[in-house]
């Protein structure tokens, strides 16, 4: 199928491996399935009873990748979908999705993608998610994504997520819900400018002997932009997690970190460290000392900050 | 040739000025290697960073090859052709070694090309290039990147404030070896704050800051023997007192 210039710039944008209509892929464009295809090994099938998809992923899954990116040109618009994933036992798979708004219009312009993943014992999962707005328009952008995980016995589990730019506001919550012996990595990546606001909640609960997470957040705040991140690590068994949140504060921005470690088993081992500071002089100055003017060099220590 | 006149630099300290570097004129030839030493607190580091701009010069002035650099800032004077390897370098999240030297390189540089840099300051390339330049390493393995990203350019005037802080003395020996390559057989123009005596027998021309000012500057021949003791009486590192020397300011 053709996709229009809108369309392929945003899919560049969100999906960094590059999308393809070929192997398992579903395109969701302006609140509908526009193409979608199956593989061998995963099957994606619409919801009946409401916006969304099923996503079956066998145990036979080795290294394949699974694409699901939402494109929304359309200004006024607020789409809700609801994804489920089901990926059995042993299966490894990457799930590409993220979303774009396109919004030349003076209308808020709205998704909230609402997915869910069942991952079976031993299975390993990378999800990556970006976020993205553009357009000419007034209109706000806003991104809601609710994303919950419940982890079998043994599962692994790497949630990358990026808003990138261009998202007025967003409030996002996850839940995790761990087996014993798994694993999860979480890397939250977000940079905030202008008059934009970004919410995070997100919710760890550590219910099996031997599970551990890591969780990772990264955020820049430009202009007169609010964040708020509110990580939870609730150690129910035997378990390890570590939260750390870093922010650079920038212009007239405000950044809340709440880091929360909540132990409710005495072998619950739980850290948490958070950071909140402008950019770093002696960063600067050893760029500058490189020949970067202060401009290039901020934009340089940004890139890799949240790189 | 770095040349330097009459370098000042005040501070305000509870309503008053402080003069911490007072009048210092020194040169630094092509291709010379210059050791600046002294006592803790002399003004040793502060006089590099008046050279790179990092500080704002009170007074005085400072010429690259005849080009007065005084009125430029960091960048400026790092594009004029100063390298400049900080005393204690900055961390950097996110960022890998490999592309903190492709940076200061100014261009994508091929592997071996990174490797040799890491290699060169005692450093495996395969367990550190792609490692982030963060508080996961070492003071002494930070410092040792650090003085890599000085040696991935070509420079006019290599500015190292005691690179062998930090570093163990098996790198440390490797490190020596380095400056005196850089010296011997690139030639290059270095000018190095240390203590080290391995490093100040090294140099062509030894200047001994005390108190913010030229204690002496002289040859290594004419100042070695008072800084260590050889064949006279060396009050030169004791903090008080005159320098021992009977050797002027030598500005050339």
């Amino acid at each position: 199928m053709e996709l229009d210039a809108v369309t392929n710039n945003i899919l560049k944008e969100i999906d960094a491996d590059g999308f393809e209509q070929e192997g398992a892929y579903n395109l969701r464009y302006n609140g509908q399935a526009l193409c979608h295809g199956d593989s061998e090994h995963i099957k994606i099938k619409r919801k009946e009873d409401k916006e969304g998809v099923d996503v079956y992923i066998s145990g036979e899954t080795k290294g394949e990748q699974v694409h699901i990116p939402v494109v929304i040109s359309k200004s006024g618009m607020a789409d809700v979908v609801y994804n489920d994933f089901y990926i059995e036992e042993g299966a490894d798979v990457v799930i590409v999705a993220g979303c774009g708004i396109h919004n030349s219009g003076c209308n808020e312009t709205r998704h909230d993608g609402v997915h869910a993943f069942h991952v079976g014992k031993n299975a390993k999962v990378v999800y990556e998610e970006k976020h993205y707005g553009e357009g000419e328009g007034t209109g706000a952008n806003i991104l809601n994504p609710v994303t919950e995980i419940f982890l079998g016995e043994g599962a692994v589990f790497t949630l990358d997520t990026a808003q990138i730019r261009g998202v007025d506001s967003t409030d996002r919550r996850t839940d995790v819900d761990m087996g014993p012996g798994s694993r999860l990595f979480v890397m939250e990546k977000l940079m905030t400018h202008g008059g934009q606001s970004a919410v995070s909640n997100m919710e760890v609960r550590m219910n099996g002997n031997g599970s551990s997470a890591q969780i990772v957040s990264r955020s820049v705040a430009k202009g007169t932009s609010r964040q708020t991140f509110h990580p939870n690590a609730v150690g129910n068994a035997l378990c390890k997690a570590h939260i750390q949140c870093d922010s650079i504060i920038m212009d007239e921005a405000w950044v809340c970190s709440i880091p929360e470690i909540d132990a409710r088993n005495i072998d619950a081992q739980i850290i948490h460290e958070a950071a909140i500071g402008r950019i770093n002089t002696e960063q600067l100055l050893k760029l500058r000392s490189f020949g970067m003017t202060e401009e290039e060099a901020e934009a340089v220590i940004i890139d890799s900050f949240l790189r | 040739m770095l040349k330097v006149c009459n370098l000042t630099y005040e501070v305000m300290e509870s309503g008053k000025k402080v003069t911490i570097v007072k009048d210092i004129s020194f040169t630094v030839d092509d291709g010379e290697m210059l050791v600046i030493t002294g006592p803790n607190g002399g003004g040793k580091s502060t006089v590099a960073k008046l050279l790179m701009g990092v500080l704002p010069a009170a007074e005085g002035k400072i010429f690259l090859d005849g080009k007065d650099i005084t009125g430029m800032n960091v960048d400026e004077r790092a594009n004029a052709g100063i390298g400049y390897a900080f005393q204690q370098p900055p961390v950097f999240k996110g960022m890998t070694i490999r592309r903190l030297l492709n940076l200061a390189a100014g261009k994508e540089l091929p592997e071996h090309i990174c490797c040799g840099l890491l290699s060169s300051v005692g450093m495996c390339a395969g367990e550190y290039l792609d490692r982030e330049v963060d508080a996961s390493l070492s003071g002494g393995e930070r410092k040792r990147v650090e003085i890599a990203t000085v040696l991935a350019k070509k420079h006019k005037v290599c500015i190292f404030d005691e690179p062998e802080a930090g570093i163990d003395l098996w790198s440390f020996s490797m490190l020596v070896d380095e400056f005196g390559k850089i010296h011997r057989e690139k030639k290059e123009t270095l000018l190095l704050i240390s203590h080290q005596e391995k490093i100040i027998r090294m140099a062509d021309r030894i200047l001994v800051i005390r108190n913010g000012a030229v204690d002496a500057c002289g040859s290594a021949k004419e100042i070695l023997p008072a800084l260590f003791g050889e064949g006279r009486e060396c009050t030169c590192m004791n903090g008080k007192g005159g320098s021992g020397y009977g050797i002027g300011c030598g500005n050339k």
